[in-house]
């Protein structure tokens, strides 16, 4: 860990970076609500992370909501369905989970969470394997279709904490106290990492993404660093990343954090083309090494 | 090795034990919705929000018919309010809607949750004035009519009829409303003029009766006649005398 000022900031550059994003979303939204923020008479960002708008221009919505609405069997307006398809590219192409890491605020409360967790040495309450999420976001459709109603955006702690910064809180704040605490004293990383259906489904989104973490084998010493922070641990299985060249799976947030604590720099953002591409010549140019397990 | 052995029993329990989480989460999850979905009678929703089930379902929550409506109307309902969570809705005691011809809300609503079939802002219906009787100050006597004379469809959706006073010689002077023009806009509720407003829009489903098919208001000109007083064959005579129609006049009256 360097000591000066500039090497701390260097390495705390991704979340530094990431807090940045997502409060200038949230308050692109919350000047075009409150104080008319406006471009040759166009709103800036109008809406919220369900559905907006760039200068009147540009529709978004989020692809999970817009599948729930459909799946109540309404039909929806082309506004909606071309504003998922704009979201959908952009995070297929990004990485899925870039919204959660990246936009999400509910990831500044559930990071602030993991890091006291880690100062004061928490341990898991009981075990919960992270592969529940993808039940929850079964259920979730399951019960748009049951119910009539978008079954996740009617008690989203992410919706009520996004939707309530720029539009008014009201209890929602009990909510994301919930998540916070939730978090913190019983299950790492319980949020984000094992329970939130919009978070799976973007990690399935991601499963395609083109920007991913590049893993460098040779220089990896295998000390464990990128692992202790990592609040997807599993995704840093070293096997599959060393065959894929990178860490390959969609669950992986693209949030940077093992990237500066890698003592031996084995971690970079790169392109997923790219790193396919170093690997076919490798491959072609050198025999494929067999490691013993 | 041993895995074999166990592999059916534990796969089993494990199916049980995983359909019980979800069947307990769904009950639970699904009870929270209906909780939520049942104060949707009780929210006034921007202009051309469609029926309850219809407009909960498609309202994606993004809250673009607030940040269009340039009067500050609508709020989008925050947790522990009300109103059906995240949906938007507006209270006139505060701020009515002034019916934009153009309906900024409307065209805002990415998802049609409010119909974009709806051109006419004074065809949207997001609520209906009733008057409290007992404590509007024209049907106690005064003359106020601040409701009929405010109402953005003044003559249609709020009228004032005369009515004759017992003692004195002065008429007094009551507004009415017409479910058929009122739009709900709640601009009567913002102004009138009592502590609490005695003039107030609510969803029509709450105050709206209906007469039915089978009671006949026959004094009225446009009630069809039906089987009870099916008219006859005009008399070869000319004369009028249907059954029922002219018996007053039958006799030496």
């Amino acid at each position: 860990m360097p000591a000066s000022l500039g090497g701390k900031l260097w390495v705390w550059r991704y979340p530094i970076l990431r807090r940045v994003t997502q409060l200038t979303v949230l308050l692109l939204f919350f000047g075009t609500a409150h104080w008319a923020w406006s471009v040759a008479g166009r709103p800036v960002l109008a809406g919220n992370l369900s559905g907006s708008e760039i200068l009147g221009l540009v529709p978004m919505a989020d692809p999970f909501a817009v599948l729930q609405i459909f799946l109540t069997r309404h039909l929806l307006e082309p506004k909606v369905l071309i504003g998922a398809g704009i979201v959908l590219a952009l995070y297929g192409f990004l990485g899925g989970r870039v919204w959660c890491a990246w936009v999400c605020p509910i990831n500044m409360v559930t990071d602030l969470a993991a890091w006291l967790r880690r100062r004061l040495g928490i341990r898991d309450a009981f075990f919960v394997s992270r592969n529940i999420r993808y039940s929850v976001l079964a259920l979730a459709l399951v019960l748009s279709v049951i119910m009539g109603l978008a079954a996740f955006e009617w008690i989203s702690p992410i919706s009520m904490f996004h939707r309530g910064l720029i539009f008014g809180i009201g209890l929602g704040w009990t909510a994301v106290l919930g998540v916070f605490l939730f978090d913190l004293a019983i299950l790492r990383n319980g949020w984000c990492g094992h329970l939130c259906p919009l978070g799976a489904f973007y990690g399935l989104v991601g499963r395609v993404a083109q920007v991913r973490v590049g893993f460098d084998r040779q220089t990896c010493t295998h000390c464990g660093e990128c692992a202790k922070v990592c609040p997807e641990p599993q995704v840093l299985n070293l096997h599959k990343a060393a065959e894929a060249g990178m860490v390959a799976s969609g669950e992986c947030t693209n949030c940077g954090r093992c990237i500066p604590v890698c003592p031996e720099e084995s971690l970079r953002f790169d392109w997923r083309w790219q790193i396919r591409a170093g690997r076919l010549q490798q491959n072609h140019s050198e025999p494929p090494e067999r490691r013993a397990a | 090795m041993g895995r074999s052995k166990t592999t059916r029993r534990d796969f089993l329990a494990k199916v049980g034990q995983g359909a019980a989480l979800a069947a307990t989460g769904g009950l639970v999850w699904s009870y929270l919705l209906q909780q939520q979905a049942r104060a949707t009678p009780f929210a006034l929703r921007p202009p051309g929000a469609r029926y309850e089930t219809d407009f909960d379902a498609r309202c994606i929550k993004c809250g673009q018919c607030v940040a269009a409506c340039p009067y500050d109307t609508l709020s989008l309902a925050a947790p522990g309010d009300p109103i059906p969570i995240g949906t938007p809705y507006f209270i006139p005691r505060d701020v009515p809607c002034y019916m934009c011809p153009d309906i900024p809300c409307k065209n805002a609503c990415p998802t049609g949750a409010l119909d974009p079939a709806l051109d006419d802002i004074n065809d949207s219906r997001m609520g209906l004035a009733v008057i409290d009787i007992e404590n509007c100050l024209s049907w106690q006597g005064l003359r106020c009519e601040i409701c009929h004379r405010d109402c953005p469809l003044t003559g249609k959706a709020i009228t004032v009829e005369h009515h004759p006073r017992k003692i004195s010689r002065h008429a007094m002077f009551v507004p009415i409303v017409h479910s058929g023009h009122c739009t709900g806009c709640g601009v009567c509720e913002k102004a009138c003029p009592t502590e609490q407003a005695a003039i107030r829009v609510v969803q029509p489903k709450l105050v709206q009766g209906k007469i039915g098919e089978h009671y006949r208001l026959g004094w009225t000109i446009d009630t069809p006649i039906t089987q009870d007083f099916r008219p006859e064959e005009e008399p070869s005579d000319g004369f009028k005398t249907r059954p029922g129609l002219d018996y007053l006049n039958q006799g030496e009256l």
